[in-house]
């Protein structure tokens, strides 16, 4: 039954996925790749149970190993994407570019 | 009879829901709800940055809801965990050039596709271990369902982000890598994946089905990225950016998390319409970009133009006085401008020429740069506005037409007339621009070799085209010295 319910949750947020994406524009494509991959880090919500729960030494190393992965791909993802787009500030036609 | 045990099981869930697992799923639902918010402001570039912040926030919302969890019971290796990859994280980001953006992205994959895994192996781990009073929870074919699936395309991502990494890199040749009888190695490997798959929800506690799974997966994909070449990783980085958004939600599925479910669901989409959108950029339908690439191994095309052909060259004197006295010129950038570092030099010389009265355009393919949209990223970062660039080929094309100079620096496929002329070419089909209509085209490349999909390129033979030798940053900057003594001798 639950198994159900996380399929409704999937298939939706994919329909959700699919309308937003299809309006993002060529311009902002490469930011995009990076901001998803920013948000495939919430891995870390999975590693953090696996590194702090109990089920014995191996478990708790790759535990471990998760969160670091999953951290680095958090922080870096964001922060790139962060970089990328303070480029995009300029208003389209404007003359005169900054800097 | 059946329903009755589910029914009490949901029963208790709920009842058993604490204010601590109230505050847990809210956390969540802010954080999905974030995530969504912070994609639809991709639409819209002025206020991308904000949104995208947002996310970050929704991130840390999720990270907290999560520390509260009930069966946390050290906190010591998280927050090491958390630390360290804070401490590789940052300067990362902070120090990764624009250019090599796209290898980055594959490589910051390999990180999320590689924790992924190892949640997927510990959940799998944590099933068998006796609880305090030596009940094994065991895992139920759904479940192991979900972790099979988890650590299938997590393995398969890991390694062929690092692929795709090493190979955007030049660690490994751009070249397809390929060998005989790769095709039935693939499949065979393929075979024997869904086998172990099968094995497992049958039979969820086969420790050997799993960990075979795992394997194979790590060894697929680089298989399956080894023949492809350096041209084609910008769509088999974006496809790993949908595996690795697959990974995330089936890691949700196995442990029961919306908010993992909702973001892998939306990464999986997004890279699933640019892998689709890059395939049509580059005339390739779908299937040909899953299946297609990863097993035809490409004829060497450009080793079968021996005649000797020499296209002419210009000199940056003469050149330099064509574009001072233009008053349209249309800049096509490649990859070759970025690797080359002249983005800036590029503004400098569009500034020069717009002060001589000249307009210039930049005309950017959608597969220029090494993924969609990475020109643009380049560009914007030399501070160039983004209304001087045309993304769309057809409105480029209709400019290019009435320009008096086309410049194309460091590009090659997106402009070669094969890909309308010629039925054999593999670029046959394309959309590409027509630099040729313009009165003069200059092309500015490093060498006399071809291009990164080794194709040769007509356009350099062309009646009106004039090459420019050498390093695009120094051409350009030999263009501006020389346009700018123009001012003095007159």
């Amino acid at each position: 039954m639950i198994q159900i319910f996380q399929l409704y949750v999937f298939i939706l947020a994919g329909f959700i996925g699919f309308i937003i994406i299809q309006r993002v524009p060529p311009l902002l494509h490469t930011p995009l790749m990076s901001a998803t991959n920013a948000i495939s880090g919430i891995s870390l919500v999975g590693a953090i149970v696996a590194a702090g729960g109990q089920y014995g030494r191996l478990s708790t190393v790759l535990g471990f190993l998760a969160v670091v992965c999953a951290a680095t791909n958090v922080v870096a993802g964001f922060l790139i994407t962060d970089r990328m787009l303070a480029m995009f500030k300029g208003k389209p036609g404007a003359p005169g570019a900054k800097k | 009879m059946i329903v009755l045990p589910m029914l009490q099981e949901v029963a208790q869930a709920t009842t058993a829901m604490s204010t601590r697992d109230l505050i847990i799923q809210l956390s969540y639902l802010i954080a999905s709800i974030l995530f969504i918010l912070g994609l639809r402001s991709l639409t819209r570039p002025n206020d991308a940055r904000l949104g995208m912040q947002q996310a970050a926030g929704g991130m840390l919302f999720a990270v907290i809801g999560t520390l509260l969890n009930s069966n946390i019971i050290t906190y010591q290796w998280i927050v090491i965990g958390l630390v360290v990859g804070a401490a590789i994280g940052y300067p990362m980001a902070m120090r990764i050039p624009m250019t090599a953006m796209p290898q980055f992205i594959a490589f910051s994959h390999a990180f999320g596709a590689m924790a992924a895994t190892l949640v997927g192996i510990v959940e799998y781990r944590a099933a068998w271990v006796p609880d305090a009073a030596g009940a094994v929870a065991g895992l139920s074919g759904g479940r192991a369902a979900a972790l099979g699936f988890e650590v299938l395309f997590g393995a398969l991502t890991v390694t062929g982000s690092l692929m795709a990494f090493g190979k955007l890199q030049e660690l490994i040749t751009g070249r397809p890598i390929t060998f005989k009888g790769q095709n039935a190695v693939n499949l065979t490997l393929i075979a024997v994946a869904f086998g172990s798959f099968a094995m497992l929800i049958i039979h969820p506690d086969s420790a050997v089905a799993f960990y075979m799974m795992v394997g194979l997966a790590l060894f697929l994909g680089i298989s399956m990225v080894l023949p492809i070449g350096g041209g084609d990783m910008p769509v088999v980085v974006s496809l790993l950016n949908s595996y690795a958004g697959l990974a995330a939600s089936a890691t949700g599925f196995a442990i029961g998390n919306n908010v993992l479910i909702i973001a892998g669901a939306l990464e999986g989409a997004s890279g699933f319409i640019l892998s689709l959108l890059m395939s049509k950029a580059m005339n390739r339908s779908f299937a040909n970009v899953i299946f297609g690439a990863f097993g035809s191994a490409p004829a060497s095309t450009g080793a079968k133009s021996g005649e000797a052909r020499e296209a002419k060259t210009i000199t940056p004197e003469d050149a330099a006085v064509q574009l001072a006295y233009a008053s349209s010129v249309v800049i096509i950038p490649g990859y070759g401008m970025a690797v080359a570092q002249a983005q800036h030099t590029v503004r400098e010389l569009m500034e020069l020429i717009n002060k001589k009265g000249g307009e210039v355009k930049f005309a950017i393919h959608p597969v220029a740069g090494r993924m969609p949209g990475h020109l643009n990223v380049i560009l914007s970062e030399a501070g160039i506005d983004y209304g001087a660039l045309l993304t769309d080929v057809d409105d480029a094309n209709r400019v290019l037409q009435t320009a008096d100079v086309a410049m194309v620096i460091g590009a090659n496929d997106i402009v070669n007339p094969d890909a309308e002329e010629d039925k054999s070419s593999p670029l046959f089909g394309m959309p590409i621009f027509r630099p040729w209509t313009a009165k003069t085209v200059f092309v500015i490349k490093r060498g006399k070799g071809t291009g990164f999909s080794g194709v040769e390129n007509p356009l350099f033979f062309r009646d009106n085209t004039l090459m420019l030798y050498g390093d695009a940053k120094g051409v350009i900057g030999s263009l501006i010295k020389e346009i700018k003594a123009l001012d003095e001798g007159h």
